[in-house]
């Protein structure tokens, strides 16, 4: 088990002939996902990285069962290649694009959600599978097949939290890159509730940064539903100053409840592990993890 | 990106909203001239001058005065016209002034009293849509309104498949306890204002105040505008709104070598790939005892050139006193780095400040031992822990 994306997963990628669709694509090969073909209009019935290339994602679903889909369109196309996708039917959409329109995005996002598929960021690295399937940009080689889901809104920051928990012997199950923007297809809440109710998963990363309310909402609903496993968390921007925009198009303070003291605060209420330091997520795991295993003996 | 009131009001008055009317200037000459044409287009007999600067509380900080004769306006417009503006949003050191709007007075005395109520639009992240909020507590700072009694902001949402209806428009007007004229105008004005938003991809409308006047006319008196940077290849004309003058230097330097730096107060300077490990760099160097000069997201793509531009525009800081790199190498190839580094400091000369550089992921350790093999005075650490205690080591020499 694990989520989103697996060993079974055919993926095919939307932009698959531009530099860095097929960049990406041939590393995501070279992983060992399952890259059934790629979509770039007007490039349809060619080969490229020895698959096919379709016209339509339509095209692709009907010619190769695909059911994933990745998108490096570039970002005044990419909403439209988002609802392209959903329109086929793809059941995970995973939108890697940096820089789309937020008035795009809440039309796409509709779109999506009216037709009950899923979407993963935009602007975010990915969705990977430790030894599985890789679909995104994540590096391979710092993962281990192991305990851990991650949930992240930023890339390298998803990959230090990767590489300490490999370091501290705990590896990972699916480490889920949802994206820095201020609308994306998928919250905090909903990446960590698919991994609380993985039987892979043994605890949770939760990476979040200033800004917006998803971070507040997921350790709610953790606390709500018994703290049934080890969560850590830890926020970015705790130096940010307000009203600044921190490099991603949500990291901005707004008001007093999205800076990261305060949803920090609100995690330690909730139960979860709060590593003050981006350095110390791993070993704040190894602590959550043996604390629940002595809670377990004491019961 | 943030532009000024004026511009604002330009781009309201094209899709038909009813504004204050104005005149920009730049001298005190201009701004007499300015009255008596507003004068005659308006017959306003009062002015009112206002500096132009992107930060709000304008007023408390001098930056709006009431004029009643045309040696008043140029009097005070020659008082704001270039002073440096202090309010709560621009930090101690102030704006300086150079553009001030010569406006026609909408406060006359008529059968009613006018009346200021507060109107914006913006999205609502926790729904995914846009959502318009008005108040009755016209001119008051909405954060505090929404503190204090919050019962007295009115929200409506808007559905993206359908947009605005009237009814949600008629809604905040009687909910804004207007009737009559005022309330048709105001729904006239609530929809336009709204078509404006979307038209334009901002990211943020707030008319604060929105006037009904004696006469029972509604108009902005006030208009902050914000624009989605990320949609800005559909508004090609909108870049030229932009003011470099309202930008930090180095900013404004650093946007046009692509790279993403937010200027900040501290005295460790940093350069990182990926915005959300260059926050949590930030916070490294807070918690190591230091206070972060910059935010610099080097992005994907850093090479020698990236890293040169950006070692330039941190040591242009006075305050800079340690320069931390992290960077976690995906695609991004950590020796690449590091030969970047060694280039850029032979390249710059002489750099005074200790230097830390953490290398990890891909070609970490090559790059580790290129850094230490160079000779140069430069720190090198593979784990985030040891590049915080190198940090920390270098601050307490530099203390004693």
């Amino acid at each position: 088990m694990s989520v989103l994306v697996n060993k079974n997963s055919k993926v095919i990628v939307q932009g698959f002939t531009g530099s860095e669709g097929s960049f990406h694509a041939q590393q995501m090969i070279e992983y060992g996902t399952n890259v059934v073909g790629g979509v770039t209009p007007g490039k349809g019935g060619s080969q490229h990285l020895d698959r096919p290339v379709f016209n339509t994602v339509q095209d692709a679903v009907a010619a190769t069962g695909a059911n994933v889909s990745i998108i490096f369109v570039p970002p005044a196309f990419a909403a439209d290649a988002i609802m392209e996708a959903a329109d086929a039917r793809i059941g995970v959409i995973i939108a890697i694009t940096e820089g789309i329109p937020t008035k795009d995005m809440i039309y796409a996002k509709d779109y999506v959600k009216e037709r009950g598929v899923t979407l993963i960021g935009p602007n975010c690295p990915g969705v990977m599978t430790a030894d599985e399937c890789k679909v995104g940009i994540m590096p391979g080689f710092i993962f281990t097949k192991g305990k851990i889901g991650i949930v992240s809104k930023s890339g390298t920051l998803t990959y230090e939290a990767v590489d300490q928990l490999t370091k501290a012997g705990l590896g990972q199950t699916t480490a889920i890159g949802i994206g820095g923007d201020p609308i994306i297809g998928t919250t905090t809440k909903e990446a960590v509730e698919l991994l609380m109710n993985d039987p892979e998963t043994e605890g949770i990363v939760m990476i979040g940064e200033i800004g917006g309310g998803m971070e507040a909402e997921a350790a709610r609903w953790i606390k709500e539903n018994g703290n049934r496993k080890p969560v850590v968390g830890f926020i970015a921007g705790q130096t940010a100053p307000k009203g600044r925009r921190m490099g991603h198009a949500g990291a901005i303070i707004g008001g007093a409840d999205d800076t990261a003291a305060a949803k920090m605060q609100i995690m330690r209420d909730c139960g979860i592990y709060v590593a003050e330091s981006p350095a110390l997520i791993g070993e704040t795991m190894v602590k959550a993890l043996e604390d629940a295993l002595v809670a377990k003996n004491e019961e | 990106m943030n532009i000024h009131e004026y511009q604002a009001k330009d781009i309201l008055k094209g899709y038909g909203v009813r504004i204050q009317e104005g005149i920009v200037v730049d001298t005190p000459a201009q701004a007499v001239e300015a009255a008596r044409e507003l004068n005659q287009q308006t017959g306003t007999k009062w002015f009112v001058i206002k500096a132009q600067i992107h930060a709000g509380g304008r007023g408390k900080g001098g930056g709006v005065k009431l004029a009643k004769t045309y040696d008043e306006v140029k009097e005070k417009s020659k008082a704001i016209l270039g002073m440096q503006l202090i309010t709560h949003q621009t930090g101690p050191e102030g704006k300086k002034v150079n553009k001030v709007l010569i406006s026609e007075d909408v406060y006359y005395p008529g059968n009613n009293e006018p009346k200021e109520f507060y109107l914006s639009i913006l999205l609502d992240r926790g729904r995914s849509c846009n959502v318009i909020m008005a108040s009755t507590e016209g001119g008051m700072d909405i954060e505090e309104v929404a503190a204090n009694s919050p019962e007295k902001i009115i929200k409506e949402w808007i559905d993206p498949r359908v947009g605005l209806q009237s009814f949600q428009a008629r809604k905040i007007a009687f909910a804004l306890g207007l009737e009559g004229d005022a309330h048709k105008e105001m729904v006239k004005f609530i929809g336009a204002l709204y078509r404006a938003y979307v038209d334009t991809d901002s990211s943020m409308f707030e008319i604060n105040p929105v006037l009904k006047t004696s006469d029972n006319k509604i108009l902005a008196v006030d208009a902050k505008v914000n624009l989605d940077d990320n949609a800005m290849f559909r508004h090609k004309d909108f870049t030229s709104l932009r003011d470099l003058a309202e930008e930090d230097p180095l900013e404004v330097e650093a946007s046009a070598n692509d790279l993403n730096y937010v200027k900040l107060d501290g005295n460790v300077g940093c350069m990182v790939n990926g915005a959300g490990l260059a926050m949590a760099t930030m916070d490294i160097i807070k918690l190591s005892g230091g206070e972060p000069a910059n935010f610099l997201d080097v992005g994907g793509g850093a090479n020698a050139k990236t890293v040169e531009a950006g070692f330039r525009i941190i040591l242009k800081d006075p305050n800079v006193k340690a320069i931390l790199i992290n960077i976690f190498g995906g695609i991004v190839r950590c020796d690449r780095v590091a030969n970047g580094v060694v280039e850029a400091y032979k390249n710059i000369g002489e750099i005074k400040v200790p230097i830390v550089v953490r290398l990890q992921g891909t070609n970490a350790e090559e790059g580790a031992k290129i850094i230490d093999e160079s000779g140069l005075k430069v720190y090198s650490a593979v784990l985030l822990k040891d590049a915080a205690e190198r940090i920390k080591d270098v601050l307490k020499e530099q203390a004693k």
